[in-house]
């Protein structure tokens, strides 16, 4: 394997467009020209400036007359804010339950291990969704909900690591000067491993962002008034044939994201951690 | 033969422990969310109704009770009724099989009959521009989520160009969108992962050895570097099967399609219960079947992992 110490043009470019998604979901209250729930409904269905329609509606309005580009910076704002939230989440999560099953052993390690064959036989989608619809849905429920997808990855990652650096010098020299294990955890072990499991979110974070989008789509995701990115595919799809970018823009927005921090996540890879493929 | 029992043992034992936790844990999780009678009936409901609502499906006894009932009717087959269609909740889903069969099954096919080529070819072509511009195809076709895909295939073959139907599944044009949708996915994660694979494996040294005592590289290709090749293939097929079941839940979505993702979807909606239970517990069945047979193949091409060995599985 060569080793690359410049960045390559599709990194620069994917690092480029995140920033661009990070500006606009920061920025989003400051740069959206319209409210998003504000209606207009003699400007229904107008198409964006450039296909016929007016700087009014940059991106075009939907089917209420509201403005698709201030609706999609507060789609990507409220996307990425999940996607964000549930991805701390679930390494946070999944690297306590690797640690745990690491230091525990025994009966707690095959419990662990058993729930993770547990949720590897159930799709996450499948799981949520079924969750979702019987809980009901609030933005907290739905954002821990979303913190638990990869968290079975996490802790098999998390318990592996554990369990190689409690083979090493460094944790075992700790142990025997007596410190407690939690510090031994959270002082020795966690500093060592964050370098892969921060490679590990990479992977995690456009999943999350395919998963809320999804859902969102089913119409059992991110509720109205609020607006995310799947939120806007879904309505969009009703007016496919007649205003079809509605469904365009977001749709646009999503797949880009998810290629781009995918390339990131594979330049970050090869940066941070080469033992991982 | 006498040495593949405990290679298979332990993997059938973990199978069926994990099957019966997802039976355990969706009826409690389910039963412990609400309320169906209220979510029947609606809010409006008289009391008397909602008793007698209660009565008739069991719901007024204790819960260890009826989870005892669901375990025992389960087991003769009988999975309870759909409270909303009045039928028997395993042949409401068992209906809608075929047609979702009908959609996953190609697209199955699809992702092994274009990923595995397409992958080991741009392994053999190393960083030639086709390599190159395959693997940028393989990262948008499996980072552009299903239904996002699906859309853009009615937008442009059905509104624009009026080829195929953009729903229902009457005739045998309707197939073809949805089937693409589900396989362009999983056949890029497949190439993907086989040129991974492929070159990892014709950098061993007995393909070099191989390639040394002058067999031909055809040869060293599909009896040396392609066979060790697969395991991980294998591995990756058979998780890639979640995936493809929460494709088909998307897809039918996007195109009508009258399947069980549709029919979860609407059940998960109005809290029939039965028919949840029904559709988790086939995914649960169908995927956990399918990563064992995926082990029991290792056996099959992996020599080595027949040997039991002791003390791990």
């Amino acid at each position: 394997m060569q080793k690359k110490s410049r960045i390559d043009l599709p990194t620069l470019f994917a690092s480029l467009w995140l920033c661009l998604m990070l500006l606009i979901a920061a920025a989003a209250p400051l740069i959206a020209p319209h409210d998003i729930t504000a209606m207009d409904l003699r400007d229904r269905l107008s198409p964006p400036f450039g296909f016929g329609g007016t700087t009014v509606h940059l991106f075009g309005s939907d089917d209420l007359g509201r403005d698709v580009a201030s609706r999609l910076y507060y789609s990507i704002r409220t996307s990425l804010l999940i996607a964000f939230g549930a991805t701390v989440i679930s390494v946070v999560v999944g690297t306590a339950i690797g640690f745990l099953a690491a230091y525990f052993r025994g009966l707690v390690e095959h419990f662990l291990l058993l729930l993770i064959d547990v949720q590897a036989s159930l799709p996450f989608l499948i799981v949520a969704l079924a969750m979702l619809a019987f809980f009901g849905n609030s933005l907290p429920l739905f954002v821990g909900l979303m913190g638990l997808y990869g968290w079975e990855r996490n802790a098999r990652l998390a318990r592996g690591l554990a369990l190689a650096a409690g083979a090493q010098g460094y944790a075992g020299a700790t142990r025997q000067l007596g410190a407690h294990p939690l510090r031994i955890y959270l002082r020795h072990i966690l500093p060592n491993s964050a370098a892969t499991l921060l490679v590990a979110a990479t992977v995690t974070f456009p999943e999350i962002i395919l998963v809320e989008s999804g859902l969102s789509f089913l119409g059992l995701g991110v509720q109205p008034p609020m607006t995310s990115l799947g939120v806007m595919v879904g309505t969009g799809r009703e007016y496919i044939t007649r205003a079809p970018w509605m469904l365009l823009s977001p749709s646009i927005v999503i797949v880009l994201t998810a290629v781009a921090v995918s390339v990131v996540g594979d330049f970050l890879r090869d940066k941070l951690d080469p033992t991982l493929k | 033969m006498t040495n593949i029992l405990p290679y298979i043992g332990p993997k059938v034992l973990r199978a069926a422990l994990s099957i019966i936790v997802v039976v355990t844990l969706t009826f409690f999780v389910l039963r412990a969310s609400g309320d169906p009678a209220l979510q029947i009936l609606g809010p409006g409901a008289r009391a008397p109704d909602l008793e007698a609502f209660r009565q008739k499906w069991g719901l007024d006894q204790p819960l260890p009770v009826q989870y005892l009932r669901y375990l025992w009717g389960a087991l003769h087959g009988d999975f309870g009724n759909s409270m909303l269609a009045g039928k028997p909740a395993a042949e409401l889903v068992l209906e809608r099989m075929p047609l979702t069969l009908a959609l996953m099954l190609p697209a199955l096919a699809l992702n092994v009959l274009i990923g595995i080529p397409v992958g080991a070819y741009a392994a053999m072509h190393r960083d030639s521009w086709i390599d190159r511009s395959v693997m940028m195809l393989t990262v948008l076709g499996f980072t552009v989520p299903s239904f996002v895909l699906g859309l853009l295939f009615i937008l442009i073959f059905s509104v624009t160009l009026g080829l195929f139907p953009s729903g229902g599944a009457d005739k045998w044009q309707s197939f073809v969108l949805p089937v693409l949708t589900l396989g362009v996915g999983g056949a890029a994660m497949l190439a993907r992962f086989t040129r991974s694979a492929m070159i990892e494996v014709l950098s061993q040294l007995y393909v070099v050895a191989a390639s040394a005592k002058g067999v031909t590289w055809r040869q060293v290709i599909h009896h040396h570097a392609f066979p060790n090749a697969i395991i991980p293939i294998l591995t990756l097929l058979g998780l890639m099967l979640g995936g493809q079941v929460a494709g088909a839940v998307l897809v039918e979505n996007v195109f009508g399609w009258p399947g069980i993702g549709q029919l979860l979807v609407v059940s998960v909606g109005n809290r029939d219960l039965a028919v949840v239970q029904v559709i988790l517990l086939l995914v649960a069945l169908t995927m956990t079947s399918a990563n064992l047979m995926m082990d029991l193949l290792y056996g099959v091409v992996d020599p080595r992992l027949r040997q039991a060995r002791p003390g791990s599985h």
